[in-house]
């Protein structure tokens, strides 16, 4: 079958099954925009801005797992992808670019939308191609996506010159598997390692397990059960791990790090063994990492053999398929108890509900925790959320459990404003059936809410919660704390966002009572549709705990007891 | 100077193409490693090259820098040489000032006591190329010095494991040529 090097393109996302594309045209990918109309079967989501079509690409990876395509011309358009590559590559989610590039002749010449996108984004990106040749397009594209979804998982970008796309040859499919001489990611761990992890566990009185992003990407959310249940060890979670165990879990003690629940932090400082599954110890986990977890022997267990001894030197070091390591080491973990234990932790989550201004408010203002916990409570802890980054995104993280993995996506380490919205959008691509709410803060939203014209244009039935705070909440919480409340570049002057969605063409309504908020799920729910939700909330709410950057773990700052102030 | 600083030979096999040389070094600059001398050479098959990397490890553990360079999807195998027996050279060519008589038997004496000899000579200048381990190299640069140095140049080092301690690949690229009628490979 003779074929140009853009209709070899889509029938290679036909065979990797990919069923929708985000992108925005231009001049050096038109071919392929051209070779897409004989493909129906792809469809393709003509977004406002190529930063949404990555965070798209990135919202349906994180949904289903699976990679998430995103499509964009030369120059500018590769550019406008990068802050998406760069989110993705942070948190290991697998999605494949491809950029047009100018035609062979012209690379090298400054020509028209020329950028060197391969150099640019090769700090951004798990690997990255540049499509020298038109017989290698075929391979290269499959390589592409066996790379962004094996091992650790990641953004993968491919540069094709227009010439390329145009360029006919007889087409014949690489059947055969993927030899990468340099590309062997670790799977099982050693026999001395998975005795010496055991005889830890086995041997500790006061254990933790941190479970991360990684327990959801190798599907080992069985395994961490059966271990923590089992030996009876407490389970925190960082960020993106939210939905490696349930919430409701009584043995799952909520979110570590600088806003996590305080009885995660306390017990990390007092552990004597920490048990690190899929998760890399982020300074926002560790705080300062010189009195990191003091008394802990530590296990470490990461697909990615870099990460180890990378932040925190590990007594026991994997690197590993989290899932096979832990089916390999559960075997020979005894039943245990640790009551005490158990006991004290359990002393630290009633002294953090004595604090917490669910239970403590006396005021009449809105506030966002409240917003949050009845979206929870009214969404049945069933949605999928999608948040943006700042004070809106913790207070979710605090006050939204969640009980399935892959139904809170947020942008953790990287923490990108502007993602939540357009991966939103990607995710209920993904993930069809399921109610999807991004849940933003008004800063944020700005970024990125041209993709309101996307999501209308596609019929997409996202709901999107501003909570709007009048400020950019996160920063001006900094400011309060480390500068002496100077609120310099953090109060806004916001648009009428219910007259903005008015005029996409998105129903919408404005709550700034507590009492409003079931009439407003229920009005968003009522709309097969995008439909924007607006909660004005008390402009200068803080999130407790805290941790102060490069401070102790457990030196928070808390929010005073009732009557205690 | 001080010189505190401690140092570990990488060696690494990676594939031949354009670009590889660019990733490695993105990474060590992204990851704040300080590189002392980086070289790059075919090796005896066409489609793999050699990389010898010096690093400074008084800040990073040399198991990153190993597992790190893993990562990149082209680079075959990694091996930190350091600890283990290995021969490793580093080949200078040092142009100094051999204007008088005094400077230029300077140089000639200097040059009997190293692996080093003279490789061109004028009435102003002379060549001296030294093939030695890199202190040696440093240590004659040391007593050239006072003589004149007028221009050096360095290879960088290049290592290699003593006995059997071979690092080589089985690896064979894949012809991306194929015709139609040729797929045995694709496994058609
Ligand atoms: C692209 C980008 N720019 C700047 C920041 C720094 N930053 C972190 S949180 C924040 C404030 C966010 O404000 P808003 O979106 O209103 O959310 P809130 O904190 O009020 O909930 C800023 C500016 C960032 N994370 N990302």
């Amino acid at each position: 079958m003779l074929l140009s090097g853009s209709e070899i393109v889509m029938e290679c996302l036909l065979r990797e099954g990919v069923d929708v594309i985000f992108g925005y045209p231009g001049g050096a990918i038109l071919p392929t925009y051209d070779a897409m109309t004989k493909y129906p079967q792809i469809h393709h989501v003509l977004v406002r801005h190529e930063q949404g079509a990555s965070h798209m690409a990135d919202g349906y990876a994180r949904a289903t797992g699976r990679v998430g395509v995103c499509i964009a011309t030369s120059g500018p358009g590769a550019t406008n992808l990068v802050t998406g590559l760069a989110t993705a590559m942070m948190d290991s989610v697998p999605i494949v670019a491809i950029t047009g590039q100018v035609p062979r002749a012209a690379i090298g010449t400054d020509a028209f939308q020329e950028t060197d996108v391969t150099g640019v984004t090769i700090p951004v990106t798990k690997h990255n191609y540049l499509i020298s040749d038109i017989h290698e397009l075929a391979y290269c594209i499959k390589e592409a996506f066996y790379i962004a979804r094996t091992g650790r998982q990641g953004p993968v970008l491919i540069d094709i010159p227009k010439d390329v796309q145009n360029e006919k040859i007889e087409f014949v499919y690489p059947e055969g598997e993927i030899r990468l001489p340099g590309y062997r990611p670790p799977t099982s761990a050693n026999e001395s390692d998975v005795f010496a992890a055991r005889d830890l566990i086995n041997n500790a009185k006061r254990p933790i397990i941190l479970a991360g992003h990684g327990i959801m990407m190798s599907g080992a959310m069985q395994q961490l059960r059966e271990l923590s249940e089992r030996a009876q060890i407490p389970v925190t979670l960082t960020l993106l791990g939210k939905g490696a165990m349930p919430e409701d879990h009584p043995l799952c003690v909520g979110m570590m790090g600088m806003h996590g629940n305080a009885a995660s932090n306390h017990a990390i400082q007092e552990s004597d063994l920490i048990i690190a599954l899929g998760m890399r110890f982020d300074d926002r986990v560790t705080g300062n990492l010189k009195t990191y977890a003091p008394h802990a022997k530590k296990i470490h267990v990461d697909i990615d053999p870099s990460e180890i001894h990378k932040n925190v030197k590990v007594d026991v070091g994997i690197a590993g398929d989290l899932r096979t390591v832990l089916n390999q080491v559960l075997p020979g973990v005894n039943g245990n108890t640790h009551p005490e234990w158990l006991n004290r932790i359990r002393d630290w989550q009633e002294d953090s509900s004595e604090r917490d201004i669910l239970s403590n408010y006396e005021g009449d203002k809105l506030l966002a925790p409240q917003v949050i916990n009845d979206l929870w409570r009214f969404t049945d802890g069933e949605a999928i959320t999608v948040t943006d980054v700042g004070q809106h995104q913790m207070i979710e993280a605090q006050y939204y459990p969640h009980r399935r993995p892959a139904t809170m996506l947020t942008s953790g380490g990287l923490g990108t404003m502007g993602f939540g919205f357009p991966a939103a959008i990607g995710a209920k691509f993904g993930r069809p059936d399921e109610p999807v709410w991004a849940i933003v803060g008004d800063g944020g939203f700005q970024m990125t809410m041209c993709e309101m014209a996307t999501a209308v244009q596609e019929r997409i039935d996202v709901k999107i919660a501003i909570i709007n705070n009048g400020f950019l909440g996160m920063v001006r919480q900094w400011q309060e704390f480390f500068y002496e409340e100077r609120y310099h570049a953090t109060p806004m002057v916001n648009p009428d966002f219910c007259k903005l969605a008015e005029a996409f063409g998105i129903p919408n309504m404005r709550v700034t009572q507590r009492d409003q908020i079931q009439e407003a799920v229920e009005f968003a729910n009522s709309i097969k549709g995008p439909v924007l939700i607006e909660f004005v909330v008390e402009k200068e709410e803080i999130v407790y705990p805290m941790v102060p950057a490069g401070a102790d773990l457990d030196k928070m700052i808390r929010r005073p007891k009732k009557g205690e102030q | 100077m001080p010189n505190n600083t401690s140092k570990q030979v990488v060696v690494a096999l990676v594939e031949n193409k354009p670009g590889v040389l660019n990733r490695v070094a993105s990474l060590f600059r992204r990851r704040n490693y300080n590189v002392d001398s980086l070289t790059v050479g075919r090796t005896h098959k066409s489609h793999v090259s050699r990389m010898t990397i010096v690093v400074d490890v008084a800040r990073t553990d040399a198991r990153q820098i190993v597992s790190n360079l893993y990562k990149l999807v082209n680079v075959i195998d990694v091996k930190a040489l350091t600890g283990e027996p290995h021969v490793s050279r580093d080949l200078a060519l040092i142009k100094v000032r051999t204007d008088d008589v005094e400077s230029r038997n300077a140089v000639t004496e200097v040059c009997e006591r190293y692996p080093a000899r003279i490789v061109d000579i004028g009435v102003k200048y002379a060549i001296v190329e030294i093939t030695a381990q890199e202190d040696l190299v440093e240590k004659l640069i040391d007593e050239l010095r006072p003589i004149g140095i007028v221009e050096l140049v360095r290879t960088g080092v290049v290592a290699m494991g003593r006995g059997v301690r071979i690092l080589d690949t089985e690896y064979e690229p894949i012809n991306h040529h194929q015709t139609a009628g040729d797929l045995e490979r694709y496994g058609v």
